[in-house]
């Protein structure tokens, strides 16, 4: 758990998750959702974050699909990332987060850009499946 | 025996080596197992006689029993299952992903409340067929889908053993290629000799002596290329089968569909040549093991 630099409006209680290159939340956003390196989980109610590793990065085929089971199961609201392919969108959206695509620059910032209403919600996924996969 | 005949990437003239091989052989039956593009049949343009679905069973949740329990995403190796619990009064749901399903049942097997049951998905065709006296199989994987191991399984449930079996398998080195060459007495693989050939060549070596089937090489467009395929299988002492040097008349009967064999007779004595390669090679690999 680190401790974050974020102003938060009281009350304002939500779990982020934003995809990330790296642990902390100088790192940049990895426009990549299912196969991202880290994701980063941002409690705006008592503003710490967690970081975890995507282990499902790893993985031939439903990547997307375990990704978004983690951030369901982490009882997250709404996902910042970059793209987000079909399967991964079905399993976020069926739990009801909610997704914001486009995203760039640090992971800090995104935050600070989320508050702020500067992103609007994407209810489609904005890649195809396989997106993100390394190339052979 | 079973013969199946495989190559590291695709466009090296597997199929035209597995056709022409059938097609100079006596008592045959000939498997297409590359799924995803068969074209054996364009080749040989047996009489279709038997069509049957290829199906895989993939799990459907009876939501009224499911408690959300999160154990049949657990337990699936493919990653085909996401479980979103109940939350805020709002029920959960089980979401199935039936392109990256496997069918190995695991799921439902293991579901504590009985939830799941299986229904059979189709992914693609099996059609037998026949050619003179010689038997014809293949699959077929219905576009979009990305499971051709059952599909190759399902074809390969035709396999009779009292014919001389030739298995056209997909190229490559993944999964569906060792499904069809599993239990195979004899893989031939055929290469080029370039660099892109040695090296998939290379790959599909490795995959074979994991799996234990006796091979050899057939190099096609022999004459063209370098020596390195052929110092290769010197230095690992992989027989080479047969050279196919680079001729028009191939590539022009190739490109009209007709096998080479049926156009210019005296190439058959060399695809018998070929299998003679592959008994005295298979004889001698099986006495080594029954000492
Ligand atoms: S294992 Fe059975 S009860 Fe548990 S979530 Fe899956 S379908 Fe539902
Ligand atoms: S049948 Fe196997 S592969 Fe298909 S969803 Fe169930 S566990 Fe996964």
């Amino acid at each position: 758990m680190g401790k974050e630099e974020v102003a938060i409006k009281e009350g304002d209680n939500m779990k982020l998750c934003i995809t990330s290159e790296g642990k902390t939340l100088d790192a940049k956003v990895d426009p990549r959702f299912g196969r991202c390196q880290n994701f980063i989980f941002f409690d705006t109610d008592i503003g710490n974050f967690e970081a975890c590793e995507n282990a499902n990065a790893q993985f031939q085929g439903g990547a997307g699909i375990q990704s978004g089971q983690l951030v369901v199961s982490k009882g997250v609201k709404a996902v910042l990332t970059g793209n987000v392919g079909p399967n991964a969108h079905q399993v976020l959206s069926a739990a009801g987060v909610s997704v914001f695509t486009g995203v760039s620059g640090t992971v800090k910032e995104a935050v600070e850009n989320y508050k702020n209403g500067k992103y609007k919600s994407a209810d489609a996924p904005n890649v195809g499946s396989k997106f993100g996969m390394p190339n052979k | 025996m079973i013969i199946s005949i495989a190559s590291g990437k695709g466009g090296t003239g597997k199929t035209t080596v597995a056709v022409n091989l059938a097609l100079s052989l006596q008592n045959v039956q000939i498997l297409d197992c590359d799924v995803e593009e068969p074209n054996a049949h364009i080749f040989l343009k047996p009489k279709i006689i038997g069509e049957k679905k290829a199906v895989i069973p993939v799990p459907e949740i009876d939501e009224a029993k499911c408690d959300y329990c999160g154990k049949c995403r657990e337990v699936c190796a493919y990653h085909a299952i996401a479980v979103v619990p109940a939350n805020d009064g709002k029920k959960g749901s089980v979401l199935i992903f039936p392109h990256l399903c496997h069918g190995c049942g695991a799921c439902s097997l293991l579901c504590p409340k009985g939830a799941i049951k299986e229904i059979d998905k189709e992914i693609g065709i099996i059609e037998t067929g026949e050619k003179e006296n010689m038997m014809f199989v293949h699959g077929r994987l219905n576009v979009g889908e990305a499971m051709s191991p059952p599909v190759i399984r399902q074809v390969k449930k035709h396999i009779n053993l009292s014919k001389t079996v030739i298995i056209d398998a997909p190229p490559g080195t993944s999964c569906p290629v060792i499904t069809a060459v599993k239990g195979s007495d004899f893989c031939v693989l055929v290469t080029e000799p370039t660099p892109f050939g040695l090296n998939d060549l290379i790959l599909a070596v490795e995959v074979l002596r994991k799996i234990e089937i006796p091979f050899g090489v057939v190099i096609n467009r022999a004459d063209i290329g370098d020596g390195n395929v052929e110092d290769y299988c010197e230095k690992e002492n992989i027989p080479i089968l047969m050279k196919i040097p680079f001729s028009k008349e191939i590539a022009v009967s190739y490109s009209e569909g007709i096998p080479v064999v049926e156009r210019d007779i005296s190439y058959q004595d060399k695809f018998i040549n070929l299998y003679l390669n592959i008994c005295g090679i298979k004889n001698e690999a099986d006495s080594c093991r029954k000492r």
